[in-house]
């Protein structure tokens, strides 16, 4: 499943950097968005990878009972996906701002904030 | 060295005290030279190499902001600049020579190093350290071809000077080379390289000292001087040379400092630094010329100060090694150096404090008060004291021996005395005199020859020219550079991003001989298999898609596989957020969706050709990347920590959580600051819009 997870993560970067070299606007959040899941499986699988055993200490235990899943990367992943979403809305009505102002979605075209 | 800075240094406060006083700036002035003081005596204590570098880099910084002091002066601007990037540079070369020495001689201590000498010079690290360390320290201590710096950075006001480019901080290049000495000296590069660059630096700087006209410029080439001829002893590097070095080192940090302090006395007072239009200023000046008359004897090298007892030692140095054609050649160097100081010194003392004033000379203003008086006059008693009782066990004993046995890496015994008996260093001392006299006695009627043949070459041949020509090289190549990197499109940024790193790390990757292979695969289960199609159809759905509504939706595919994925590998907290967090997206999506530019293909075939293969490699290199670190087993020790403490310190039985809530508990608060900060700006930038929008039909409805 290593080998598996290794070609999604790589697939989803090479989504995410086609869409971001996109002169539209919108591809390119929409690229913003898959390189933040790219990079969230990227750390998940850096712990190793344990089936069905989440990292909970049982009622009356002091240490949860090996093997679980690493807590760590899920503690950073955790923090991420949320930044990821505060970024993504940000960016997604920042655009829509833009668009009206500007009336275009091509970067290119976007050299001057008069309209 | 230590004596040096600390006794100096406070002269120099009470001497700024009176230089700059009423200028509303002094007290960024104290700041300064506070911080260059405490970066100098770390340079002098530390036992770090790194720690040294890092002080030494931090007097080069405060000497850029102390000549810079006057910013509202061009010249003040470029000297700084130039002093900051030729001792810069040097400092770069520094560091790699020391992580090469560090590395030969397996210790970043100095007190280690000193006993490694045989493993580092025979170490085949042993030249690039060498060019690297001296390059470092003669860009600091001015050495020829670096020599230019120095007298542009006489653009500082006088105290900095005195200070910084005269006593201690050109002092630290010569320093390091003393402290290094044990370990890198005794070689033929280390006698080659510090005999040749210093025995040219004396000579010049002697030879622009004598003609130059201001003050301060005068005693910037001699300062040139006087650090060639420590630096040639230093690559002597017999008993006696160092012997001669570290007296040298006291005399002239002694007589520049008491030199420069009267010359910015005088400066105060006249308004001028012009020895042109000085004269007669004994009168006026009574203390001044008494310590400026005192320290100048001791350059020229007059009995009984301590200057000469140096010229002494220096001549015994050179007359020493064992072939005839270096002793002549060294000798000659000494002599022709010592002989332009004697005449800098006639220079500076005789016309100005003794010449018959006339319409063009300058009288000043008013006597020096005593704080500007008392730092000149202190040293040149020092000097005179210091000569007088030589062969006190003070002088000899306590100040110079330890620091000689230091340098010279075993233990020596030092005698210092005025009287030596009629040896060769007395004749060769009362030629120098001689000969310096003649020189300061012809020196008006040569100066104009001089000069022209100077403003002939200076600009075509001299290092600084070339200096200026390099600086100039590089902003073009700055120009160059910057205009085909940052073009302004933000694709190409990007591509320029992705490029370097795939290219780096790719390289890296295809050299490691680290295994590929990941050190566990789990055997994937049907459902896992087909997780995989899901996201592998969903990413192919984003890329293609030609509605904005297929890419959002293929968007959402994928966040909710990567939930199954959380789900499947025992992470229930990160499959809840993945949930609600792709959810929300994807409404925020739609909301906006048809708000929002339709998709048009606007790239040309083969930009989009280039796009897919950058992508492509991109996802190659990420795929390599991780099954290269998944071949390394992770480091457990965090993880362990959590786990065995998230009940037994913080009660909880969800250990994610405790970690964020309570282990890095600050980070999360962090977190939720961004995030409300990003809800802050969407719900600006929403209100704005709302608003403009009103106040547009308002003025239509009043225009109708």
């Amino acid at each position: 499943m290593e080998i598996l997870l290794a070609i999604i993560i790589g697939v989803l970067y090479a989504a995410a950097i086609y869409m971001m070299m996109s002169r539209s606007i919108v591809k390119l959040i929409i690229g913003l968005a898959l390189l933040g899941h790219a990079s969230n499986l990227l750390i998940f699988n850096m712990g190793p990878l344990v089936r069905g055993r989440p990292p909970l200490i049982h009622e009356g235990a002091e240490v949860p009972i090996p093997p679980f899943a690493d807590p760590l990367p899920q503690a950073l992943i955790l923090t991420a996906i949320v930044i990821g979403l505060g970024a993504i809305a940000f960016a997604i009505v920042l655009v829509r701002s833009v668009y009206q102002q500007v009336g275009t979605d091509d970067i290119d075209e976007l050299r001057t904030t008069e309209r | 060295m230590v004596l040096i800075i600390s006794g100096i240094g406070t002269l120099i406060f009470i001497y700024a005290g009176g230089y700059l006083q009423g200028d509303p700036r002094i007290g960024r002035f104290y700041v300064m030279i506070l911080i260059f003081m405490a970066a100098m005596l770390g340079v002098v204590l530390a036992d770090s190499l790194l720690l040294l570098f890092v002080f030494w880099e931090l007097t080069s910084i405060s000497s850029f902001l102390l000549i810079g002091f006057n910013h509202e002066s061009e010249q003040s601007r470029r000297s700084a600049q130039q002093a900051l990037l030729v001792t810069g540079s040097g400092g770069l070369a520094l560091l790699a020579g020391l992580i090469l020495l560090a590395t030969a001689g397996g210790s970043w201590q100095i007190s280690v190093l000193l006993h490694q000498q045989t493993a580092v010079t025979t170490s085949p690290l042993y030249l690039p350290a060498l060019i690297l360390i001296l390059l470092g320290a003669f860009t600091k201590s001015a050495q020829f071809p670096f020599h230019f710096w120095l007298p542009n950075a006489m653009a500082a006001p006088t105290p900095v000077s005195a200070y910084l480019h005269s006593a201690t901080m050109v002092k630290a290049g010569v320093y390091l080379l003393a402290r290094l000495h044990p370990v890198l000296g005794g070689t033929g590069e280390w006698f080659y390289g510090l005999v040749i660059v210093g025995g040219i630096t004396a000579v010049l700087g002697g030879y622009l000292s004598w003609w130059q006209t201001d003050l301060k410029r005068i005693m910037a080439y001699s300062t040139v001087s006087a650090l060639g001829v420590l630096v040639l002893l230093l690559g002597i590097g017999t008993k006696i040379a160092v012997e001669a070095a570290m007296l040298f080192l006291l005399v002239h940090s002694l007589y520049k400092g008491g030199l420069f302090m009267a010359a910015g006395a005088i400066d105060h007072e006249t308004g001028t630094r012009n020895v042109r239009r000085l004269a007669g200023l004994a009168r006026q000046m009574p203390f001044v010329f008494v310590g400026i008359t005192l320290a100048s004897l001791s350059m020229a090298g007059i009995p009984p100060l301590l200057g000469f007892i140096g010229k002494e030692l220096i001549y015994e140095a050179t007359l020493e090694p064992e072939t005839a054609v270096w002793q002549l050649l060294l000798t000659a160097l000494a002599l022709l150096t010592n002989i332009f100081l004697v005449a800098a010194s006639g220079v500076i003392v005789i016309k100005p404090f003794l010449g018959q004033p006339n319409e063009d000379t300058v009288q000043p203003h008013h006597p020096a008060g005593l704080s500007l008086w008392l730092g000149p006059l202190l040293l040149g008693l020092l000097s005179l004291g210091l000569g007088l009782f030589s062969n006190s066990t003070l002088v000899a004993k306590w100040l110079l021996q330890p620091a000689a046995t230091a340098v010279y890496g075993h233990d020596l015994v030092l005698k210092l005395g005025l009287w030596h008996g009629l040896t060769p260093m007395l004749l060769l001392s009362g030629v120098t005199i001689a000969a310096g006299a003649g020189v300061w006695w012809l020196h008006e009627r040569w100066r104009q020859g001089v000069m022209a043949v100077d403003a002939a070459l200076a600009p075509r041949l001299g290092p600084e020219a070339l200096y200026d020509r390099g600086f100039d090289g590089l902003l073009r190549l700055a120009d160059w550079l910057t205009v085909r990197v940052q073009d302004g499109f933000l694709r190409h940024y990007l591509l320029w991003i992705v490029g370097t790193t795939v290219v780096l790390v790719g390289t890296a990757l295809l050299r490691g001989k680290t295994a590929v292979m990941p050190s566990q695969d789990l055997i994937p289960g049907p459902n896992e298999i087909l997780l995989t199609l899901v996201i592998l159809g969903a990413a192919w759905m984003v890329v293609q898609a030609d509605s904005r509504l297929a890419a959002v939706a293929g968007l959402g595919v994928i966040g909710y596989s990567m939930a199954l994925i959380f789900i499947l590998y025992g992470a229930p907290d990160l499959a809840m957020t993945q949930f609600s967090v792709e959810t929300l997206t994807v409404i925020l999506f739609v909301l906006v969706l048809y708000k929002l530019p339709t998709f048009e293909t606007k790239d040309s075939t083969p930009t989009r050709l280039r796009n897919v293969v950058v992508s492509l490699l991109v996802g190659a290199m990420m795929t390599g990347l991780v099954l290269a670190a998944n071949a390394i087993p992770a480091s457990t020790h965090v993880t362990d920590f959590y786990s065995e403490n998230s009940y037994v310190l913080a009660k909880g039985h969800n250990i994610v959580n405790v970690i964020l809530v309570d282990f890095r508990g600050l980070d999360t608060m962090v977190e939720i600051t961004v995030l409300s900060v990003a809800a802050v700006g969407v719900y600006a930038l929403i209100h704005t819009r709302k608003q403009q929008q009103e106040t547009a039909v308002e003025e239509r409805r009043s225009e109708s």
